[in-house]
């Protein structure tokens, strides 16, 4: 009945060729992590506290390096002396290696590193014992690889939950506050219910076209007249509901401010920067690349999306009184900017994507990282009220702050200014007038966000102006070394992009994906 | 043929959504934790059964396939989402999800 079965008995089991030098990064961040719960579960004892956290910075580090030579080869065109330049895709055809999974492995070790820098301080002030935190981060980032580098749906699949299943127990982390165990529970349910949403998607195409693999899907979308496409047109759907629920596109965007309230500071920073770069990552592989010749079909779908998600982001923002909750809706807000950079279906539309979520997710990781110094132990102190005078009593925090806000609400000279630019323009170019409107609109809307939290930092909390106690302030509490690393290296960032976007905006053109056939 | 009936892949189809759906409902109204990661299993292994039946009608044997990988993503979930259940359980027994509402929106 099936083929496999009709075929003569041979004495090895076949297995596909593993190109090991395109899976490096992937193995040296995955392998670090295993390596390193190994290590600490029996030499527990041994193992001085700095130990974990520098060793996973290490590991981010060489994450990154190891995906420079990979870079280099994919984005290079095969020439005579290189005939092995260019993209390819190995295991079966099942893993592509492109600029684009490249330019995401980058990304996801440089969030790697930030996060384990500000988790170090935030560890021990909460007193959270172990080295799970580190683990748990590593193995997230790797599956957030593993999508990016996804060509077959079920691999996606795959990489989707290593992603979401440690960030659901990274949530639930702090285990004597129970707002961080109950948005982990939150988060575990929607993200098991999209988790299955998704796959039904998958089955649906896999029914549709035959195939999970990516090439063979596109190939079999773009030769192939599909007489009744009710069957892909569902599977297109499911799978975009699933994604939605990933990057908190409105309306799946409810577990949300919940969960970015809940959970502990620096996990914020890393769901907001590495989990929506993958699930964006992944929608771009799917949708823009695979489903290009359908775009006719889900273009006014990810066009309805972008507008809700830019509204709702925009305007519910401004009633919050909780600043980790304020940051989660301007989370989903700039979910609506990619989305408008993902309706483009361009290649510049994606380069543009690529930019924001490198801006982006700089930029979140430094406001998270002041955020968690602010709010003190517990992360107790969130709402705009605790943290009104900031600039006065933390200058350097304050300072910090005001470059993030100013970023994310795109003013001139800073990262963030271009990152929302380049989508603008680019849904300009594609013809999407109406959109790109609504986005200008919604940022002049979102920049009152972002001043409500400046002017509360700067001008409020007149309580403290005792000079007295305000020195005592700025004696009393120093900022950690990883916490001041993060934010040198955040800030650093956010404005030399901001005066100097192009080497970064060229590096995601480069980026810009082609499914590798191998 | 059973009682003059052909069974063909729609059928198959079928059941597959209508336990999909039956789950995702589950998730939505039931309020106990334990019951609400039962309606997730449900929706996973109702994929399970499209899987194979399209996996069946095409003849590829890839359908198949991709159930060992769901079933271990299912366990896997499964296991995290008791654990995070039995911690919050140990500080606050007979909890629903009701309960848990600390943050709201």
């Amino acid at each position: 009945m099936l083929n496999i079965l009709a075929q003569p008995p041979t004495d090895a089991i076949p297995t596909p060729d593993v190109a090991w030098s395109g899976l490096m990064p992937l193995l040296i961040l995955s392998g670090g992590a295993v390596l390193l719960l190994t290590i600490v579960s029996l030499a527990k004892d041994f193992i001085p506290r700095w130990f974990t956290p520098i060793y996973t910075v290490l590991i981010g580090i060489a994450t990154g390096v190891a995906a420079i030579p990979l870079w280099l080869r994919v984005t290079d065109t095969p020439s005579a002396a290189d005939p092995n330049n260019g993209p390819f895709a190995t295991l079966d055809s099942s893993f592509g290696v492109d600029g684009f999974s490249v330019f995401f492995t980058m990304l996801f070790a440089a969030v790697v590193v930030l996060v384990a820098l500000l988790a170090n301080d935030y560890l021990r002030r909460e007193d959270i014992d172990g080295p799970e935190f580190y683990v748990l981060m590593m193995l997230s980032a790797s599956g957030g690889i593993v999508m990016a580098s996804a060509n077959d749906l079920i691999v996606m699949f795959l990489g989707l939950e290593i992603l979401s299943i440690a960030v659901y127990v990274m949530a639930a982390m702090h285990s004597r506050r129970i707002e961080s165990q109950e948005a982990g529970m939150k988060y575990f349910v929607l993200g098991a219910l999209s988790s299955a949403v998704f796959l039904y998607g998958i089955a649906l195409t896999y029914g549709a076209t035959g195939s999970t693999n990516l090439v063979e899907i596109r190939e079999f979308l773009s030769n192939v007249i599909l007489l009744n496409d009710a069957l892909l047109l569902a599977g297109f759907a499911l799978l975009l509901v699933g994604f939605g629920f990933k990057v908190a596109a409105v309306p799946f965007h409810s577990w949300t401010p919940d969960v970015y309230q809940g959970a502990p500071t620096p996990v914020v920073g890393f769901m907001a920067s590495a989990v929506k770069a993958a699930a964006f990552a992944g929608m771009l592989r799917v949708f823009w690349l695979t489903f290009g010749s359908y775009r006719t079909d889900w273009q006014p779908v990810i066009y309805g999306l972008a507008i809700a998600t830019l509204l709702v982001g925009s305007f519910v923002a401004i009633v919050q009184t909780d600043v980790k909750r304020m940051l989660a809706y301007s989370s989903i807000s700039h979910a609506g900017y990619l989305l408008v950079g993902v309706q483009a279906a361009t290649n510049e539309g994606t380069a543009t994507v690529l930019f924001y979520l490198a801006a982006y997710a700089f930029m979140v990781i430094g406001s998270f990282t002041v955020i968690t110094l602010a709010t003190g132990p517990g992360d107790a102190k969130t709402s705009l009220t605790d943290i009104a005078g900031l600039a006065r009593t933390r200058p350097v925090l304050g300072i910090a702050l005001t470059v993030f806000l100013l970023g994310q609400a795109g003013v001139p000279f800073t990262s963030g200014f271009f990152a929302k630019f380049y989508v603008i323009s680019a849904a300009a170019d594609a013809n999407s007038y109406g959109l790109a409107i609504v986005a200008m609109l919604a940022a002049v809307v979102a920049a009152f966000l972002y001043l409500r939290i400046m002017m509360a930092i700067w001008l409020d909390g007149d309580e403290v102006a005792d000079p007295t106690e305000l020195a005592a302030a700025k004696a009393g509490i120093p900022v950690p070394w990883g916490a001041a690393v993060v934010l040198v290296v955040t800030v650093g960032f956010t404005l030399v992009f901001g005066l100097w976007p192009e080497p970064m905006i060229e590096m995601a053109r480069d980026a810009v994906p082609a499914l590798a056939i191998g | 043929m059973i009682l003059g009936l052909t069974i063909t892949t729609s059928y198959y189809l079928a059941l597959s959504a209508m336990l999909f759906v039956l789950g995702a409902f589950g998730v939505m109204v039931r309020r106990n934790p334990l019951v609400m990661f039962m309606c997730v299993e449900l929706m996973l292994n109702a994929v399970n059964i499209s899987f194979v039946a399209f996996g069946d009608s095409m003849d590829d044997i890839r359908g198949q396939v991709s159930v060992f990988f769901v079933l271990v993503v299912a366990a896997a979930e499964v296991v995290i989402g008791l654990a995070i259940v039995v911690a919050i359980m140990r500080r606050r027994p007979k909890i629903t999800a009701d309960d848990i509402s600390v943050l709201r929106g």
